[in-house]
C-alpha cells in the first residue's frame, strides 16, 4: 500500500529509544548520513533526526498563577518588575509577554531607544531563579475583598508558571536590507543605508521546520526542546501559512510555517530564555527549541538532509518596502550558504551579513535533545493532528 | 611594525599645549587618530592608533605620560561579558575593524580586543548588553572607568 520502501511508525521508533537502541543524529549529521548512504538506507539506518534553533522570538510569553492571597483578591492589574502582565483572566492568573515595556521606559523618545527591561527579562529572571517584585491592584468585590498586594517571588513561589508562546519557530524568514539613505533600527537588527549590511534569522538547516517542510511529523502533541526543559507543540501558530513558494525540495522560499508551544517553566534554564533588547525597537525574548523529527520512510530522510545551500532566503528592503505593508517581489534570492560565508551580492554589490540567531547555540540544542533521547528518557510526542501543510509532488527522481 | 590603540586623556592644564605632533617629529612614530573630542575647559580626548616599533610605541607612550598625559590602553578598558553572549553574531556585520568575528566552522563570536577602536556599534546592536564600555566618549562610561 505504501509507496515508501522503508516505514516505521512512532511506536516502533520510541519501541526501540527505551531500548536504547534508537539511532539519533542532528540534522548537521543527516546531510553527510544521506549523501553517504543514499536516502533510503539513510532512512533505515537512522530513527531521529534532532533540530534546534536559538534566535529572537516575539509572540512569546508566560501565563502565571500567583497564589491566592490572604484576604483574597481579584487582580484587575499586575506588574511584574515594573513590567504589566495581562490580568484579565482570572482571580491570580495573568499573562506576561515578552515584548511589554517597563511603565517607565523612555521608548524611543530618544532615539534610539535601548529597552533595556521588559518581559522577556522578567521570565528569564524567573528561570534564573532571581526573585522578582510582583504588584497588584484590584477594585475589591464580596468575595475577593483584597484591593492592593505586593510580594517579592521567585519562581518557585508560582504555583503555575507555563511558558505559552503563540508564534515561535518560523519556518525561514528574510534577510533584511535597507535601501533608505539613513540608518534604520529594526527586530532585524541595525541596518546601514544604501545597503551597507544584512541582517537574517533561523538556523537554516538545523532548524525545526525547515527540516520537516511539509510538517508530516510535527504536529499537535509533539514532543519539544522548549527553553531548556520539556514542552509540546499545542498547534499552527499565528500567521501560519503553508502556501508560500517553495523550491523543488518542497521548502519554503519565505517566512511560511510557524507553531505554538507550551512547556513549564519551572523546568527551564536562563541559557535558553534569554531577554533581548533590540535598540530603537523594543524587547523580546531568545528562546531555544529543538525539535525531534522521526525518520518514518526515506522522503523524511530527504527532507532531514536539507543543507544551506539548498535553503532559498529572500532579501527584504526594510527601509522602505517592509514599512509600507505594499505587497513587493523580493530584492532577490540568496542562500544560507551564502549567508553564513558572511557576503553576499545584491544587484552586483558585495555586502556583509550577519546573523541574528545564534548557530553554535542551535548545534548545542541539537545535540542535547540527541542525548536526551539517546538516554531513553525522551520519547517522540506523535501528532494527534497535523498543522496545515501544502502540495508536494515528491522529489524527482 | 606593531600598532596599538590608546586613549589619551589631556586635562584643562594641557589640553592647548601642541604635543601629539612630537610623536612623528622625534619619535617617529605614525598615528592615526580614530576619535577626538574636547569638552571646553574641562578636558580633551584622543583615540589615537600608534604604528611604530614596539620599543618606539613605549618610549613615545612615556613622553606623553611625562607630558601629564594620561594614557590608557584601549584594549584594557574594553571588554566582552562573556557569560553575557550567546554568539549570535549580530555584532559582526557592524564592527568596521573586524574586532569582532564568527570563528569557523564552530560559527562563535571571537572579540579581539587589539583590533577595537571603541566606535559603540556592538554596544548599541547586541541585544544581551555583553560589549561593555566600548563608547569611550560616553559620560557614564567614563565614570565607570574612572571608579575602577
Amino acid at each position: 500500500m505504501s509507496e515508501f520502501k522503508v516505514n516505521k511508525t512512532f511506536a516502533e521508533i520510541n519501541a526501540k529509544i527505551r531500548q536504547g537502541t534508537a539511532v539519533v543524529v542532528t540534522a548537521e549529521e543527516m546531510i553527510g548520513a544521506t549523501k553517504e548512504y543514499g536516502p533510503v538506507e539513510a532512512a533505515r539506518k537512522v530513527d531521529v533526526v534532532t533540530t534546534g534553533t536559538f534566535g529572537i522570538m516575539c509572540s512569546s510569553g508566560a501565563f502565571l498563577n500567583f497564589g491566592h492571597t490572604k484576604p483574597r483578591m481579584r487582580a484587575s492589574k499586575v506588574f511584574i518588575n515594573d513590567v504589566e502582565a495581562y490580568a484579565g483572566i482570572a482571580a491570580v492568573d495573568c499573562y506576561i509577554g515578552v515584548t511589554q515595556t517597563r511603565e517607565d521606559d523612555p521608548l524611543n523618545k530618544v532615539f534610539p531607544g535601548r529597552f533595556r527591561y521588559g518581559g522577556g527579562h522578567v521570565i528569564e529572571d524567573l528561570v534564573a531563579g532571581r526573585e522578582v517584585l510582583l504588584q497588584t491592584s484590584s477594585y475589591g468585590t464580596d468575595c475577593y475583598p483584597n484591593r492592593s498586594y505586593e510580594a517579592k517571588m521567585t519562581l518557585k513561589d508560582f504555583p503555575d508558571a507555563v511558558l505559552l508562546n503563540p508564534r515561535n519557530c518560523y519556518q525561514n524568514y528574510n534577510c533584511a536590507v535597507n535601501l533608505s539613505k539613513k540608518t534604520i533600527y529594526t527586530y532585524m537588527g541595525i541596518l546601514r543605508p544604501d545597503c551597507m549590511n544584512a541582517n537574517f534569522s533561523t538556523s537554516g538547516q538545523l532548524s525545526p521546520l525547515l527540516n520537516d517542510p511539509l510538517y508530516r511529523t510535527i504536529g499537535i502533541g509533539t514532543r519539544i526542546f522548549l527553553g531548556g526543559g520539556i514542552g509540546y507543540v499545542i498547534g499552527a501558530g499565528t500567521q501560519h501559512n503553508p502556501n508560500v513558494k517553495r523550491s523543488k525540495n518542497g521548502v519554503v522560499m519565505g517566512g511560511a510555517g510557524t507553531i505554538s508551544v507550551r512547556g513549564d517553566m519551572k523546568g527551564m534554564s536562563p541559557k535558553y530564555l534569554r531577554g533581548a533588547s533590540l535598540t530603537g525597537y523594543g524587547c523580546s525574548l531568545n528562546v531555544g527549541i529543538g525539535i525531534p523529527i522521526p525518520i518514518l520512510n526515506e522522503e523524511m530522510a530527504r527532507f532531514t538532509s536539507v543543507s544551506d545551500d539548498e535553503i532559498m532566503v529572500p532579501v527584504v528592503d526594510y527601509g522602505v518596502s517592509y514599512p509600507s505593508g505594499e505587497p513587493s517581489p523580493p530584492l532577490g534570492y540568496v542562500t544560507y550558504g551564502q549567508l553564513r560565508n558572511g557576503e553576499i551580492d545584491v544587484d552586483g554589490k558585495k555586502i556583509p551579513t550577519s546573523p541574528l540567531s545564534s548557530y553554535a547555540a542551535a548545534r548545542e540544542i541539537a545535540e542535547t535533545l540527541k542525548d536526551w533521547i539517546k538516554s531513553g528518557e525522551f520519547l517522540l510526542g506523535e501528532p494527534q493532528d497535523r498543522l496545515p501543510s501544502a502540495k508536494f509532488e515528491g522529489f524527482e527522481d | 611594525m606593531a600598532s596599538r590603540n590608546v586613549l589619551l586623556i589631556f586635562k584643562s592644564n594641557i589640553m592647548y599645549k601642541p604635543v601629539i605632533y612630537r610623536l612623528a617629529r622625534d619619535f617617529d612614530l605614525i598615528f592615526n587618530i580614530l576619535e577626538a573630542k574636547i569638552l571646553p575647559r574641562r578636558e580633551g580626548r584622543i583615540l589615537l592608533e600608534l604604528r611604530g616599533d614596539d620599543e618606539t610605541i613605549e618610549k613615545g607612550i612615556k613622553f606623553l605620560q611625562d607630558h601629564q598625559v594620561v594614557v590608557e590602553l584601549l584594549a584594557d578598558k574594553v571588554w566582552r561579558e562573556d557569560d553575557l553572549c550567546v554568539h549570535c553574531g549580530a555584532c559582526t556585520g557592524l564592527c568596521p575593524t573586524e574586532a569582532l568575528s564568527l570563528s569557523r566552522p564552530e560559527l562563535k563570536v571571537l572579540f579581539d580586543v587589539q583590533k577595537c577602536v571603541a566606535c559603540g556599534m556592538c554596544g548599541l546592536v547586541c541585544p544581551f548588553g555583553a560589549m561593555k564600555d566600548v563608547t569611550l566618549f560616553d559620560p557614564f562610561a567614563e565614570g565607570r572607568a574612572e571608579e575602577k
